[in-house]
């Protein structure tokens, strides 16, 4: 019998992964996509076909570099060494690192093109009132910007709890600590448990369907607010 | 309507070539699909070398964790024979009506080993007594034959408890080697015929009567029933080559 914990804790794991992996992407993929919108310089498609690889690649070629990266001969072996540890395969934190590299282009893509669809016309009115470049980013270009915000989080976000190879690459099956929802599924559906596989994959189904509902109508939503 | 008659009868004759010799082909050289519990690879291979060599014969391998493997078979996969890591599901698909009664052999008896990349880091059951490691990768016990006898050891040894903090999964046999091949893990319980070919590292063969034998049996599945390659195959798998190639892996050589 499976108890209710057992099916509790990947669920629980799995919102704490994609909560801290979108939280990071917006931090670091808000530059980015800023950089991508605004330069004029020739490395922009070369960066931003970079940002976009882990839609092309599959899982197991970042899963093989990432268990490669994370161990004890890559820099997350060096990372983990400053806190006592050897590798950071097999760790929430190197699911982190992971779901961030594999979900990025989801954030960045739509922030980007919220960025480029107001053009530089803002950006130079407000600099006409004297508005300090960083000043005119916050209150110009994010708030311009949101829909792009909310798309790529929400994208970020599902992409992370939809992953699965990589976590199966990297992750070592822990119970509570890299064992998230997806891994939980196949397990039951390796063991003939499909009862319980049915009613976590139901439940994957409508998140699903809600996320891509939601995304859907932001994206009708900000068509209609920019006639 | 002359035209159409006229391209008709070039490919009439054309047609019944190709059925002619598809007709054929199975006398010859008939391929046999098998499904092959993880930790059997490398044999497998070997002996399927062997096989189409000897026999004209192919085989079509397909590896993954037994659990894994008999999932899909339950599933329908075009699966003809096959391997597994245990009894039990061999067994559960003669029991089910997926493969024919009676096919069920063991094929090979496996032994595990705690291994460890490192030259000095393994030396025998005092290794896992003072757990002087981050990570023990093993196979996952659920679906894994090897995972499961590698639990069953640390209970034995009194040790589980205390390191079961220390376990990660792999989903079968080969991922748990290649957590310790990265170096990811430290050590790790893995199949001896997954280091049987190498010298390097520090390993402890872990005594037989620490966990139960890992009997391993094969079966052959109703869709492979009237193929002759799948036959062929379990016939081979029997022989005295075969054989050969399982104790060179470590393997009991089964029945």
């Amino acid at each position: 019998m499976v108890e209710f914990s057992e099916l509790w804790s990947p669920i629980r794991l799995t919102i704490e992964l994609a909560t801290v992996t979108t939280v990071f992407l917006l931090v670091i993929g808000t530059p980015i996509a800023w950089w991508l919108a605004r330069t004029r310089s020739a490395w922009k498609e070369a960066v931003a076909a970079v940002v976009a690889l882990p839609l092309v690649l599959p899982p197991t070629v970042l899963g093989f570099y990432l268990l490669l990266a994370l161990g004890p001969h890559g820099p997350g072996g060096w990372i983990a060494g400053l806190f006592g540890g050897r590798s950071l395969a097999f760790t929430f934190e190197g699911l982190v690192i992971g779901s961030v590299v594999y979900s990025m282009p989801f954030v960045v893509q739509p922030i980007r093109n919220a960025f480029d669809a107001f053009g530089d016309r803002p950006l130079e009115v407000a600099a006409t009132l004297r508005a300090s470049p960083w000043h005119a980013f916050w209150s110009v270009a994010v708030p311009l910007a949101r829909p792009g915000f909310l798309t790529g989080a929400v994208l970020g976000f599902a992409h992370t709890v939809g992953e699965f190879g990589v976590v199966l690459m990297i992750g070592g099956n822990i119970p509570g600590e890299t064992k998230v929802l997806s891994v939980t599924i196949y397990d039951y559906v390796e063991t003939l448990q499909w009862t319980y596989a049915h009613i976590l994959a139901g439940g994957m189904l409508a998140f699903a369907f809600a996320i891509i509902l939601t995304v859907m109508l932001l994206d009708r939503r900000i068509g209609r607010a920019k006639p | 309507m002359s035209e159409l008659h006229r391209r008709a009868w070039c490919v009439a004759p054309t047609l019944a070539a190709m059925i002619a010799i598809a007709a054929t082909l199975p006398v010859w050289a008939a391929q046999a699909s098998i499904a092959v519990a993880a930790n059997f690879t490398a044999p497998a291979v070997e002996i399927g070398e062997l096989f189409s060599e000897l026999t004209g014969h192919e085989a079509v391998f397909s590896f993954g964790s037994t659990g894994q493997l008999y999932a899909q078979i339950t599933q329908g996969a075009p699966i003809e024979v096959f391997l597994a890591a245990d009894q039990a599901r061999p067994a559960k698909a003669i029991e089910d009506g997926l493969a024919v009664p009676g096919s069920r052999f063991t094929y090979a008896t496996g032994k595990i080993v705690l291994f460890s990349e490192d030259d000095s880091l393994v030396t025998g059951e005092a290794t896992l007594r003072a757990g002087e490691f981050a990570k023990v990768a093993i196979a996952n016990p659920k679906t894994a034959p090897y995972g499961a006898a590698a639990v069953e050891t640390m209970r034995a040894l009194g040790v589980y408890e205390a390191l079961k903090g220390k376990i990660v999964r792999g989903n079968n046999i080969a991922q748990a080697f290649q957590f310790v091949e990265t170096g990811n893990a430290e050590i790790g319980f893995v199949a001896l015929s997954q280091i049987a070919a190498q010298e390097s590292g520090s390993r402890w063969i872990v005594p037989e009567d620490l966990y139960s034998e890992i009997a391993q049996d094969a079966v052959l599945l109703k869709r492979g029933k009237d193929n002759e390659a799948a036959r062929a195959f379990i016939t081979f798998l029997k022989g005295p080559d075969a054989r050969a190639v399982k104790e060179k892996y470590g393997y009991g050589a089964g029945e």
